[in-house]
C-alpha cells in the first residue's frame, strides 16, 4: 500500500462522514427522529435575511435627548429644593450644552445655592455666576461631561435591553440584537412578515404619562395665548372602527405630570365586555399603586388623560378612587394594537427616542426566488464544469470531479457545523469556488502531463506533479484568503456571508484537491499499475 | 484533450509594449468615464436613500409608478423595470438627501397600495440607508480595499523574495505615510469622503514607490497588476453606468484575490525556471514560464468564467451586477497576469537596494557590473543577450541561496 495510505483514507473518511452528519438536518427537513436530534447535530444551515426574507435595522439611540431629559428633571427638582431651602430665585431654565440657568434675587443666596448643588447634585458644576445690573445674580449650572457620557451610555444599554425585551415578545425566531459603536443598535429579524409592525413596536418610545385634564377651559377654542399658565393643549386621536377614519380632538391638560409609567410591572390585553373592545390593563408596583390611589382619590369626578408618546390615548372620568394598583388604557385599539401596546408597556419605555439609520427588508417570496435562482445557476455551472473537466482530463478528470462534489459537501457541511449564515453572495461564493476549485487540480494535472511528456513513469509523474504544484497552490490560495479575511473584517451582513463561504471554500478545496485526489491516484496506481496515465 | 500544445512558445514578453498601450488606454477610459459621470455612481449603500423593489400583479409602467409616488415627493425617483418583463417588477430608487427617511418604506408601501389597489402590489425588497450610514459604509469599503492591498504587498514581498524584513519596513513606511496624510487632511479640515480617496491614493503610490525603491520586484508586479485589474473593472462599471454597492466592493476584493492567484502561479514558475535558466536572459525565462502555465491559466479562467456566466444569466437580478463585476475582473485579471504582472518584472533595474549594499559586500561584488546594463533593460523590447547575462548571473546567485523550495 502507498505511504500513509491508511492514515489519509481514514482522515478523508472521517471528514466526509462528519460533513454528511452535519448536512442531514438541512436535507432531512424537520422530520428527524428523536434519537438523532438527541445525540447528533441538528442545526440546519442558517439562511441570511436576503434568502429567507426578513428585516435588518440599524437604530440610533438619540442619547442626547436622554441627557436633556435628565437635565430637565433636575431643573424641576432644583426648583422644589430651592423653595424648601428658602433660596429665592426666578424659575430655572434649561439651555444648550446641558445647562440650567437661574436668577437669584439676593446675593446672600449664592453660597446657599452652591452648597445645595455640591450636596445634592454632584453631577453639576457652577459654570458661571455673575451679578446683573439690577443686583440679581445669574447662575449657570452645567452637567459635567463625565456625567453626560454616563447618562448617554446608560441610555444606550437600557435601550438595547428594552428593545431585546420587545423583540422577544414579538415572536421572531432567532432574532439578533447587537450594540454597535456610537449608540447604534443592529437588529436582524429573520422571516418577519409584517415589517411595519415590527418597526412600530421596536421604535415606539412608549413614554406613558398621566396628566389631569383642565376642564375649566374650552378645549375647542383654546389657543396657546389664552391658555392658563401651567396648561398645555394635546391631541386626542379617536378612530371610527367602521370607516377607519381617525378624528383628532384637542384636549387641555395640566402640564405637570401626575404620574409616569415607570412603576408599571405588568400589562395585559383584556376585552371590554360592554363595548366588545380590547383594552390594556396595567398593574403598578406598590409605590406606584399608592401614588395612583392618591391621585384618583384627590381627583374624583375629574378626567385623567392617559398619554403615550405625547398622544392622548383616552381621558376617562375618575368615578371613584382606584386603590387596586391597576389602571386601564382604552383607546379604540384593534386587537393587534392592544397586544403591541401591552408589549411595549411591559418592556418599559425607551430612555430616549430611536432613529432608524438603515432599514433593509426582503420579502419571503424574493428570498425564495433568490434561493431557486442561486441553486439553478449552481447546478448548471457545476454540470458544465464537471463535464468539461471529465472531457479534458479523462480519468484524472473524473478524480477532480469527485473532489469537486466532495468539496461541495464539505462546504455546505462546514456552513452547517459552524452555523455560518448562507447569503445570496454566499451562494455566489460557492459558485465561484466551483470554478476556482478545479484550479488546484488543473495545476497538478498540467504538471503531471509535463512529467509524463518528459518520459517519467505514471507513478513518478504523479509524485512529481503533486510535489511541485502543492506549494504553488498554497501560495495562490493564501492571497485569496487574505482578501476574504479583509472582507470579513470590514463587510456587513451578506458580504460577511460571502467572505465566510469563500474562506471555507478555499480551505476545503485545498483539502479535496490535494489530499483526496492524491488518495484516488494512489489507489488507482496501486491497484491497476497502469503503463500509461489517462490524463 | 489539449487546448495548448506542450511546445507552444508565444512571445508574450515581446508584445508587452502593445499590452502596456492597451492597458494604458483602458485605464484612460476609466479616468475619462469617471470624470464624465462626475465620480462613481454610488448606489444607495454609499449615497444613502431608498430602494424599493415592487412587483405588480398587472402590467404598469414607470411613469405611472412615478405619478403614484408624487404625494410622497418621490416623483423624481428613478424607476426601472427589473428582471423578466412579464414579472411586472420594478426598482424604485431615490437618493435625494432631503427625503425624510423615517417611516418612508412604510409610506411607499401604503401609497402604492392606495393607487393600485390592495393586493395588487407586492413590496419585495426595501433598502433604506441614512446619509450618515452611507458615508460610514463608503469609508469601510475603501478601508477594506486599502488593507487588502497592504497585507498582500507584505505577504508577497516576504514570501517571494524572502525579504520579510524589507516587507516589514514597507508596511511601516506605508502605515506611517497614511497616518501622516490622515493628519494633514485632518489639519486642513478636508471633506471626509475626499480624504479617504486621498488616503487610498497615497497608499497606492507609497506601496508602488516602496516596492520600486526596495527592489521588491515581485511585489511590484503583483500590485501593479491588481491595481490595473481593479481600476479597469471600475472603469467598465462606470462605462456601463452600473451602480457601486457593497456587493461591488466585495466583487472588487474577490478580483484582487483572483488576480493575485493568477499572477502568483506564473511567478512561482518563473522563480522555479530561474534556477535552471543558465545564461538565458530573464525575459526569455519569463516568456517560457508564461507559456508553460498558459494551459492552466486558460483552463482555470475558462471554468471560472463558465460558472460566472451561469450566475450572471440564471442568478436573478439581485446578483447580476455582482456577477458582472466578477466576469469583467476575471477576464482582466487573466490578461494582466500574462501581459502586465510578468513584464513588469523587467521594468525594475537589477540589483540590491542601495541601503543593503554596505551590509552585504559579497553580493555587491556580483551586483557591481549591473547598473550599466540596467539602464538599457527597460527600453529593450525583446529580451537581448547583453542585459540577460548580468541578470542571469543574479538569478543563479538568488536561486543558489534560496532555491530550497523543492
Amino acid at each position: 500500500m502507498p505511504k500513509n495510505f491508511f492514515l489519509k483514507s481514514t482522515l478523508v473518511a472521517v471528514v466526509v462522514i462528519l460533513a454528511l452528519l452535519y448536512l442531514v438536518p438541512t436535507i432531512g427537513g424537520g422530520k428527524l427522529p428523536a434519537w438523532w436530534t438527541n445525540t447528533l447535530p441538528s442545526d440546519k444551515i442558517r439562511l441570511g435575511l436576503d434568502l429567507q426574507g426578513g428585516m435588518h435595522l440599524i437604530l440610533e439611540v438619540e442619547t442626547q435627548k436622554a441627557v436633556s431629559a435628565s437635565v430637565e428633571r433636575t431643573s424641576q427638582e432644583l426648583q422644589r429644593k430651592m423653595r424648601e431651602e428658602n433660596i429665592r430665585a426666578i424659575s430655572p431654565q434649561t439651555g444648550a450644552d446641558n445647562t440650567i440657568s437661574l436668577v437669584l434675587l439676593h446675593n446672600s443666596d449664592r453660597a446657599k445655592l452652591e452648597d445645595l448643588v455640591k450636596r445634592e447634585y454632584p453631577d453639576f458644576s457652577v459654570a458661571s455666576s455673575r451679578t446683573l445690573e439690577d443686583g440679581k445674580i445669574k447662575v449657570v449650572l452645567q452637567l459635567t461631561a463625565k456625567a453626560a457620557k454616563h447618562i448617554a451610555d446608560q441610555a444606550s444599554t437600557q435601550a438595547l435591553e428594552t428593545i431585546r425585551n420587545r423583540v422577544d415578545q414579538f415572536g421572531v425566531s432567532e432574532p439578533e440584537i447587537m450594540p454597535q459603536s456610537e449608540g447604534r443598535i443592529l437588529i436582524q429579524l429573520p422571516g418577519v412578515k409584517d415589517p411595519q409592525r415590527a418597526v412600530a413596536l421596536i421604535g415606539k418610545t412608549a413614554q406613558l404619562e398621566f396628566k389631569l385634564v383642565d376642564d375649566s377651559v374650552n378645549a375647542a377654542t383654546a389657543t396657546k395665548a389664552t391658555l392658563p399658565p401651567g396648561d398645555e393643549i394635546l391631541t386626542m386621536y379617536r378612530r371610527d372602527h367602521a370607516s377607519g377614519r381617525v378624528d383628532k380632538e384637542p384636549i387641555v391638560v395640566h402640564r405637570r405630570v401626575a404620574m409616569t409609567g415607570a412603576t408599571i410591572t405588568d400589562a395585559r390585553v383584556q376585552m371590554d365586555s360592554q363595548y366588545n373592545q380590547p383594552y390594556v390593563s396595567v398593574a403598578f408596583d406598590s409605590a406606584g399603586a399608592r401614588q395612583f390611589a392618591d391621585i384618583t382619590t384627590r381627583n374624583v369626578k375629574k378626567r385623567l388623560a392617559i398619554i403615550l408618546d405625547g398622544k392622548v390615548q383616552s381621558a376617562p372620568v375618575i368615578q371613584e378612587p382606584i386603590t387596586g394598583g391597576e389602571a386601564r388604557i382604552s383607546g379604540d385599539f384593534t386587537m393587534e394594537e392592544a397586544r403591541d401596546l401591552a408589549v411595549v408597556l411591559r418592556s418599559g419605555a425607551l430612555p430616549a427616542p430611536v432613529k432608524i439609520l438603515e432599514e433593509r427588508t426582503v420579502g419571503p417570496s424574493l428570498g425564495q426566488d433568490s434561493i431557486d435562482q442561486g441553486i439553478l445557476s449552481m447546478v448548471v455551472g457545476l454540470l458544465l464544469v464537471v463535464g468539461f473537466i471529465l472531457l479534458y482530463y479523462r480519468l484524472a478528470g473524473a478524480f477532480a470531479d469527485l473532489a469537486l462534489l466532495l468539496n461541495l459537501v464539505l462546504i455546505t457541511g462546514a456552513l452547517a457545523a459552524f452555523q455560518a449564515t448562507l447569503t445570496l453572495p454566499g451562494i455566489a461564493g460557492i459558485i465561484l469556488t466551483i470554478g476556482m476549485a478545479v484550479d488546484a487540480n488543473v495545476l497538478i494535472f498540467e504538471r503531471v502531463r509535463e512529467e509524463v511528456r518528459m518520459g517519467k513513469t505514471p507513478f513518478a509523474a504523479v509524485e512529481a506533479g503533486y510535489g511541485k504544484a502543492t506549494l504553488t497552490i498554497l501560495d495562490a490560495n493564501i492571497t485569496t484568503l487574505i482578501a476574504a479575511l479583509v472582507l470579513f473584517q470590514f463587510g456587513t451582513g451578506p458580504i460577511r456571508g460571502f467572505a465566510v463561504t469563500l474562506s471555507i471554500g478555499i480551505a476545503s478545496s485545498l483539502f479535496t484537491a490535494i489530499t483526496f485526489t492524491r488518495l484516488l491516484f494512489d489507489l488507482y496506481l496501486h491497484q491497476f499499475r497502469p503503463r500509461k496515465l489517462l490524463i | 484533450m489539449e487546448f495548448i500544445k506542450p511546445n507552444v512558445n508565444i512571445n508574450f514578453v515581446g508584445s508587452r509594449g502593445k499590452a502596456f498601450i492597451l492597458s494604458g488606454l483602458l485605464i484612460l477610459m476609466t479616468v475619462v468615464t469617471l470624470f464624465a459621470h462626475g465620480g462613481p455612481n454610488y448606489g444607495i449603500d454609499f449615497a444613502g436613500g431608498i430602494l424599493v423593489q415592487v412587483r405588480f400583479s398587472e402590467p404598469t409602467d414607470a411613469s405611472a409608478i412615478k405619478k403614484a409616488l408624487a404625494p410622497l415627493g418621490m416623483d423624481q425617483s428613478l424607476v426601472q423595470g427589473f428582471g423578466d418583463k412579464k414579472n411586472n417588477e420594478f426598482l424604485i430608487r431615490n437618493e435625494r438627501a432631503g427625503l425624510k427617511l423615517q417611516g418612508l418604506s412604510d409610506r411607499v408601501r401604503q401609497t402604492l397600495a392606495e393607487s393600485y389597489g390592495k393586493g395588487k402590489v407586492e413590496v419585495r425588497r426595501v433598502e433604506m440607508v441614512g446619509p450618515k450610514v452611507g458615508q460610514d459604509l463608503r469609508e469601510k469599503a475603501l478601508l477594506a480595499i486599502f488593507y487588502a492591498i497592504v497585507m498582500i504587498a507584505v505577504y508577497i514581498s516576504g514570501r517571494f523574495e524572502q525579504k520579510w524584513g524589507l516587507a516589514a519596513v514597507m508596511a511601516g513606511v506605508l502605515v506611517g505615510a497614511t497616518l501622516l496624510v490622515q493628519a494633514l487632511i485632518a489639519a486642513m479640515g478636508g471633506e471626509e469622503g475626499m480624504a479617504m480617496v486621498l488616503l487610498i491614493l497615497t497608499a497606492l503610490v507609497v506601496t508602488v514607490g516602496a516596492c520600486w525603491l526596495l527592489k521588491l520586484r515581485y511585489a511590484l508586479g503583483a500590485i501593479v497588476a491588481l491595481i490595473h485589474d481593479v481600476v479597469i473593472t471600475v472603469g467598465v462599471f462606470s462605462l456601463l453606468d452600473k451602480e457601486f454597492t457593497l456587493a461591488t466592493v466585495a466583487a472588487l476584493l474577490t478580483i484582487i484575490g483572483y488576480s493575485l492567484n493568477d499572477t502568483i502561479i506564473v511567478y512561482d514558475r518563473i522563480r522555479e525556471n530561474l534556477k535552471t535558466a543558465g545564461k538565458q536572459p530573464l525575459g526569455q525565462t519569463i516568456n517560457e514560464s508564461i507559456n508553460q502555465t498558459l494551459s492552466r491559466t486558460i483552463l482555470t479562467s475558462g471554468t471560472t468564467l463558465l460558472v460566472l456566466l451561469c450566475l450572471f444569466v440564471l442568478g436573478g437580478g439581485v446578483i447580476e451586477d455582482f456577477a458582472l463585476a466578477l466576469l469583467v475582473g476575471v477576464v482582466v485579471g487573466t490578461y494582466s497576469s500574462i501581459f502586465v504582472a510578468s513584464p513588469v518584472l523587467l521594468l525594475l533595474p537589477e540589483g540590491k537596494p542601495m541601503s543593503m549594499r554596505s551590509s552585504a559586500p559579497a553580493k555587491a561584488a556580483v551586483a557591481r557590473p549591473e547598473p550599466v546594463e540596467a539602464v538599457a533593460a527597460p527600453a529593450q523590447v525583446s529580451p537581448g543577450k547583453a542585459a540577460g547575462a548580468a541578470r542571469q548571473k543574479k538569478a543563479k546567485k538568488k536561486s543558489g541561496k534560496k532555491g530550497k523550495r523543492h
